[in-house]
């Protein structure tokens, strides 16, 4: 049976010396599988955040008319009974201007200043925009159409480069951890030499040997990814309690019930791969004896 | 073939041949050169020579813990010299090593060291149980079953590795100098019981410079090994014994 290496006698579990979390193995995978968990909790909110962004503005965009809205209730009317067209509004020009002396200071109060008429509309999805174009330039044939998503593009560019920067980031941890794996099947591998030795000797297999050694380090692996879970869910846990998680690192995104799926099989997924690695390492290491 | 095919097939003649053996490490001297020989199924061989022959290396060839660097090793009807290594622990199981540094696993007790060989050939705990009981008895270790190899005296190492290498009642016994700790008493009870399996069919090769032994056992055939090569002044080798041979050695 394939796992039949999990359940060992008492008197398999002897054969090794030393006993487990006296390593500093489950330590290390530990602290990976902690910062794993984090870096990946931070990932999958960055998506959520790009995602629920995107979405907002997919179908989003804005008629800028230079020079002032002498035309606006004419090109409001116009682009409110396009096909297509879901919602439009007229952006006030207090607003306007309120939002422009945080940049101009209080000159952007003066009359003095000239501010673009700006309407804001929403597309169903799948309709052109080509049609509504015409039709604002028959009536201002200086107002331009700009998509929302264009603008913000750069800034959904950044989440998403983010995101491949957790994952990688995620992947390099993961092989530090099955460098660390390797290292500790090694080294155990050392010191019990002598009685690899007298198995063979008497007729052990391989796969006797690494069962031994896939075991421990199996238990190993499991027991430091979730000690490492456990602290970082509680970490999460604060930081959302605090609304800071919510707020400040994810942009208004959270973490929804796939997410917490995924994060929860990650200790799972560093076990196995610690499993993996350290059986591939013994295995490894017992063919180049006799 | 698979050696427990092989254990269950024909009779053979020989368990141990060596056809132009050679053994060097590295890129050193051969220390064996052109073995011919073989161990006829049931017999009683000791190896003697002088410190350097080549004795240990010529045991290391038998019991599988060295490949030949040319020639070609035969074990129980198979040719063993390039065999895969996944072939070769089939046929350490049936081979019962007593090495001369005893290789006891030091943080296991007595008891578990010699189960060793049962528990990994898959047999049963009540089966080990009473086999390693009633074997450490036999070598007087009765009362010292749960003691760690460092807690034990040297002759009684040496007796926990005898128990460990015939408890599984092996087809070879390969012992490198296996009465060099124990008392004259204890030598004695150690040869008996090598005889006693041997009768029973193992072929036994002991590796000694102790000539009290050699000449309590007198129907045992001489192997002499001088600068790694076989000396065979009287021909036993080539006419090795019949069983009924070595069954007047006890």
């Amino acid at each position: 049976m394939m796992l039949a290496w999990i359940f060992a006698s008492p008197a398999e579990r002897r054969l090794l010396s030393g006993g487990r979390l006296r390593g500093p193995t489950p330590w290390v995978i530990a602290i990976m599988s902690f910062s794993i968990m984090i870096i990946a909790a931070s990932g999958l909110a960055l998506t959520n955040t790009a995602t629920l962004l995107s979405n907002a503005i997919e179908a989003r965009y804005s008629i800028e008319v230079p020079g002032g809205g002498r035309d606006l209730q004419h090109l409001l009317q116009a682009v409110r009974s396009a096909p297509g067209v879901t919602s439009a509004q007229a952006v006030p020009e207090a607003e306007m201007r309120r939002t422009l002396e945080r940049w101009l200071g209080p000159g952007a109060r003066s009359e003095d200043l000239p501010v673009p008429a700006l309407i804001n509309f929403d597309l169903r999805p799948g309709a052109d925009v080509a049609p509504i174009q015409a039709r604002v330039s028959a009536i201002s044939p200086e107002a331009r159409i700009a998509a929302h998503r264009e603008t913000v593009r750069p800034l959904l560019n950044s989440l998403r480069l983010l995101q491949w920067v957790a994952l990688g980031l995620v992947l390099l941890l993961s092989a530090a951890a099955a460098a660390a794996v390797v290292l500790a099947a090694r080294g155990a591998l050392d010191t019990n030499r002598s009685t690899i030795d007298v198995m063979h000797g008497v007729g052990a297999t391989d796969l006797q040997v690494t069962h031994l050694f896939q075991r421990r380090i199996a238990i190993d692996a499991l027991t430091g990814s979730l000690i490492g879970a456990v602290a970082a869910s509680i970490v999460l846990l604060l930081l959302a309690t605090g609304a800071a998680f919510a707020g400040q690192l994810t942009g208004g995104a959270t973490l929804g019930p796939i997410d917490f799926v995924i994060l929860a099989l990650l200790p799972v997924a560093l076990t196995v791969l610690a499993t993996s690695v350290a059986r591939a390492a013994v295995l490894g290491a017992l063919r180049e004896a006799l | 073939m698979p050696a427990t095919a092989k254990r269950e097939g024909r009779k053979l003649e020989s368990v141990a041949e060596f056809d132009s053996v050679g053994l060097r490490y590295g890129t050193g001297a051969e220390v064996l050169r052109d073995l011919d020989f073989r161990l006829a199924n049931g017999g009683f061989y000791f190896l003697t020579g002088p410190s350097g022959a080549g004795k240990t290396s010529l045991l290391k060839l038998l019991y599988l813990a060295q490949r030949p660097t040319r020639g070609r090793i035969s074990l129980f009807g198979e040719e063993l010299s390039e065999a895969p290594r996944d072939a070769l622990p089939a046929f350490r199981r049936r081979i019962g090593v007593v090495f001369q540094d005893f290789r006891l696993v030091r943080h296991l007790s007595a008891f578990d060291n010699v189960a060793l060989p049962l528990r990994i050939s898959g047999t049963g705990e009540d089966e080990v149980e009473s086999a390693v009981r009633e074997m450490l008895a036999w070598v007087g270790l009765g009362d010292r079953a749960n003691a760690r190899p460092p807690t034990l005296s040297g002759g009684e190492q040496q007796r926990v590795a005898i128990a460990r290498a015939v408890i599984n009642r092996p087809d070879l016994l390969v012992a490198d100098e296996p009465t060099g700790n124990v008392d004259a008493e204890m030598a004695h009870r150690l040869l008996h019981l090598f005889t006693a399996l041997n009768r029973l069919g193992t072929t036994v090769v002991v590796a000694t410079h102790d000539v009290g032994l050699i000449s309590a056992t007198p129907g045992a055939q001489m192997i002499r090994l001088e600068n790694g090569s076989v000396v065979d002044p009287t021909g036993a080798l080539r006419n090795p014994p019949a069983r009924a041979s070595s069954e007047g050695l006890a």
